[in-house]
């Protein structure tokens, strides 16, 4: 699937909540986890970003090398943080701001609840560093949020390094 | 004592800071507070020095050559905090002709007083973050300004009270 990038509408329209058993959520889920993995350091990606206005993301942090708790490649529905705490600055970029990263404050131990795709499952997922700081920028894509309306200040913004 | 407001741009290249801050300093110019940064290939610096009059500070600027434009002049010290608290504003959305004078236009009229700005332009994407000292009570009044203006300008604008902590 094509990845947008802002200034698309999608990326700032909050997104419907999702029926996670309808067999087209479903193979959204695969089709999300297909496009992260097709993308080189790709951790996360939400349906927004693929021009698809649902509450559903996925998320793979597993080896890198700011992640502490890890859960491996997993998507959720309808997902909500219920408790977020230790706020710690942190430079974040997305697929969909390409040429740009951020300083954004985010919360280092987070609770998230949401819904397995497919079973309709509620799992919680407790988690902490790089994993927490991915739920928390995928959350926002759902709820048509961008780094951007969160960066820490006039100088927090960054032109990403090109390296040739 | 009197200071010198100072600014220098050009085409960025290496050195640039180490030869305006050496012509400066071997005039015995102080540099005080100053920003400097690239912007899309030039470099641009604005600086406040003290120490030496507005003509020696231009004498040792103007033999930099090499494409760098500076000015020199001096101003009255200025150091007024002013009232209010800090808080944020986003906007990113389609490049087009006047977003920031729209939205500097509508945090001037609520009073909000801009301390920082910065706008990046890439590809079809403009984004502009400004930093706004603003009277608490006319935050509310901004924000839904902002929305009305981020309608007419089919972009996103936030704005949020600008956390500062003290460590």
């Amino acid at each position: 699937m094509n990845v947008l990038t802002a200034p698309a509408a999608i990326l700032s329209t909050p997104a419907d909540e999702v029926d996670p058993a309808d067999p087209a959520i479903v193979r959204l889920a695969a089709d999300l986890i297909t496009t992260m993995r097709a993308a080189p350091g790709c951790v996360g990606l939400a349906a927004p970003q693929v021009g698809v206005s649902a509450q559903v993301f996925c998320v793979d942090v597993t080896g890198h090398p700011k992640a502490v708790t890890t859960h491996g490649a997993f998507v959720l529905c309808n997902a909500k943080v219920v408790e977020a705490s230790r706020w710690r600055p942190g430079r974040e970029g997305c697929m969909s701001v390409p040429d740009l990263t951020g300083d954004v404050k985010r919360a280092a131990r987070v609770v998230v609840e949401g819904l397995r795709p497919g079973t309709g499952e509620s799992i919680t997922i407790t988690t902490d560093a790089f994993e927490a700081r991915a739920l928390q920028h995928e959350i926002d894509h759902c709820a048509g949020k961008l780094f951007l309306d969160r960066v820490a200040g006039a100088h927090a913004i960054h032109v990403r390094k090109v390296y040739l | 004592m009197h200071e010198l407001a100072i600014t220098v741009i050009g085409p960025d290249r290496t050195g640039i800071v180490a030869d305006v801050a050496e012509a400066l300093a071997d005039v015995g110019a102080n540099l005080t507070d100053s920003t400097m940064t690239r912007l899309r290939g030039h470099f641009a610096m604005t600086l406040v020095c003290t120490g030496v009059s507005a003509d020696e500070a231009t004498g040792a600027l103007t033999v930099l050559g090499d494409g760098l434009l500076a000015t020199v002049r001096q101003v009255e010290p200025s150091d007024q905090a002013t009232p209010g608290a800090p808080y944020l504003v986003s906007v990113h959305g389609a490049d087009r002709l006047g977003i920031v004078a729209a939205v500097t236009r509508v945090v001037a009229g609520a009073g909000g007083n801009i301390t920082d700005l910065t706008t990046r332009l890439t590809g079809p994407l403009y984004v502009l973050v400004a930093e706004v000292d603003l009277a608490t009570e006319r935050a509310e009044e901004l924000a839904e300004q902002l929305a009305v203006a981020a309608a007419e300008l089919g972009v996103e604008i936030t704005m949020r009270r600008a956390e500062s902590e003290l460590l």
